[in-house]
């Protein structure tokens, strides 16, 4: 396959940016998109250029490290990660346009790659539970019912990869937020600090630049994990809870 | 601020629906329509003066209005500053016209507001040939024989059912209502059920006039 690649290029997080194409020849389309850009890496190493940085980690699709705009969708045409993607989702011939996500709560480091340290501080304002560590308790000491676990499971599955928000006309975290609340907010353990960690959380959501959720749905599409709109409404009733226990 | 928004709305919603219902008097003849006029100003009478009801139900919209546009400008606002950087090629997966649309459709509807007011009931347009300014009726049906009002209304009215199609929707969501299956499928079909028959009963009697189905004497 021949492809032609606008990219965002961009020196350090002060720099200004800009779009540069590179045509790319000879692309097996059993590659996957982050293999594509390896090759071109090479070839840029070849030449004397500065490769284009991106991140990636596991390149199996669980990680959440690897995220591209990929011709105005998160994570590109499938339901996967970047790095699950492959070109046989291209034609060849294809002009494809790869740019960072875009949020003022993810600043751009370097071309393609953002920091998201953002959804760090919003788990570390509520998105945990206490507990003494020490020798596990016994399994069946706290019992969970199986839809609550299977909702609960439903829900951890976010690997904080941040196409949610890249994809959100409004830059919201509202899903990766929701999807916490969901997953301890479904189990025993998550009961004592519920209200407390909905309300930190979203007042820590609101102090990094995120926007508001205006209920589009465009972050559960984009969805690498699929996780429904519906934990938005979780965090919705939950945040309604909490306020009107004075929390 | 969002819940602002969604409680706002909620009253908005109830309101159209009763102003709605009070236009479809108009087929019952000019003095029907009066008749339910006069009726609004007198609701409550002793215990209230002429028109007191009235006054402080529009009290009542002015200022879940100021809270509605408050929060959605507010909310706009700090949409658009979180990506200050925008993206060179964007496609919506998904997302719909209707929810799209719920920014620029709310600022048309807040213009359509203005000369909604301005023509009906500070009465300073006055499009039609009956300028009669004391019956109500008379008024509605010597406006809507003029096509363009007709049709002001009836784009206003689109938007207003795409408006409310995705809000009370929404709505529902951001006051935690729809956390089961069964009760998104409701909320979805509320909403589609309250935009349609809002959309559809506010603009029959427009059309019915336009058409003379509906004459003045």
């Amino acid at each position: 396959m021949n492809l032609t690649l606008k990219i965002w290029r961009q020196a350090g997080p002060k720099a200004k940016g800009e779009m540069v194409t590179y045509p790319v020849t000879d692309i097996s389309e059993d590659m996957s998109f982050l293999e594509m850009l390896d090759v071109l890496n090479e070839q840029l190493n070849a030449r004397g250029e500065e490769p284009i940085a991106f991140d990636s980690d596991c390149r199996e699709g669980i990680c959440g490290m690897c995220g591209l705009m990929i011709s105005g969708k998160a994570h590109g045409p499938e339901v996967t990660t970047t790095c699950q993607l492959h070109m046989r989702s291209f034609s060849d011939g294809d002009e494809i346009t790869i740019e960072p996500w875009r949020a003022d709560a993810f600043p751009v480091i370097k071309d393609l790659v953002v920091d998201r340290s953002s959804f760090d501080r919003i788990i570390q304002a509520g998105g945990f539970i206490s507990a003494n560590t020490g020798s596990a308790p016994e399994a069946h000491s706290v019992p969970v019912p199986k839809p609550k676990a299977d909702r609960s499971f439903m829900a951890a599955a976010c690997i904080g990869c941040g196409a949610c928000v890249a994809a959100c006309p409004n830059a919201s975290g509202m899903l990766f937020m929701g999807a916490k609340i969901t997953h301890l907010g479904e189990l025993p353990q998550g009961q004592p600090e519920r209200d407390a960690r909905v309300v930190s959380m979203v007042s820590q959501h609101d102090h990094e630049g995120f926007g508001g959720c205006t209920n589009v749905g465009a972050c559960s599409a984009a969805c690498p994990k699929e996780i429904p709109l519906d934990v938005i409404n979780q965090l919705n009733k939950d945040l309604r809870g909490a306020l009107m226990r004075g929390e | 601020m969002k819940l602002l928004m969604a409680l706002s709305g909620a009253l908005f919603v109830f309101y159209v629906l009763v102003h709605m219902y009070g236009n479809l008097k108009i087929f019952g003849g000019v003095e029907a329509f009066d008749e339910y006029a006069l009726h609004l100003r007198t609701i409550l009478m002793p215990i209230l003066p002429f028109g007191g009801f009235l006054w402080i139900f529009r009290a009542l919209l002015v200022v879940a209005l100021a809270a509605h546009a408050y929060s959605a400008f507010y909310l706009w606002s700090r949409a658009r500053g979180a990506r200050t950087t925008r993206y060179v090629a964007k496609q919506a997966a998904q997302a719909t016209i209707r929810s799209r649309m719920m920014r620029w459709g709310g600022v048309a509807l807040l213009l359509f507001l203005v000369w909604h007011l301005l023509q009906f009931t500070i009465l300073k347009i006055n499009v039609g040939p009956d300028a009669a300014g004391d019956s109500a009726g008379k008024l509605v049906i010597s406006s809507f024989q003029v096509w363009w009002v007709v049709l002001i209304y009836v784009l206003a009215l689109a938007a207003l059912g795409m408006h409310l199609w995705h809000g009370v929707w929404s709505a529902s969501q951001t006051l935690g209502w729809t956390n089961s299956a069964k009760s998104r499928r409701t909320a979805k079909a509320t909403a589609t059920v309250i935009a349609l028959v809002t959309a559809v009963g506010f603009a029959l009697p427009p059309l019915a006039i336009l058409f003379g189905i509906v004459k003045g004497n």
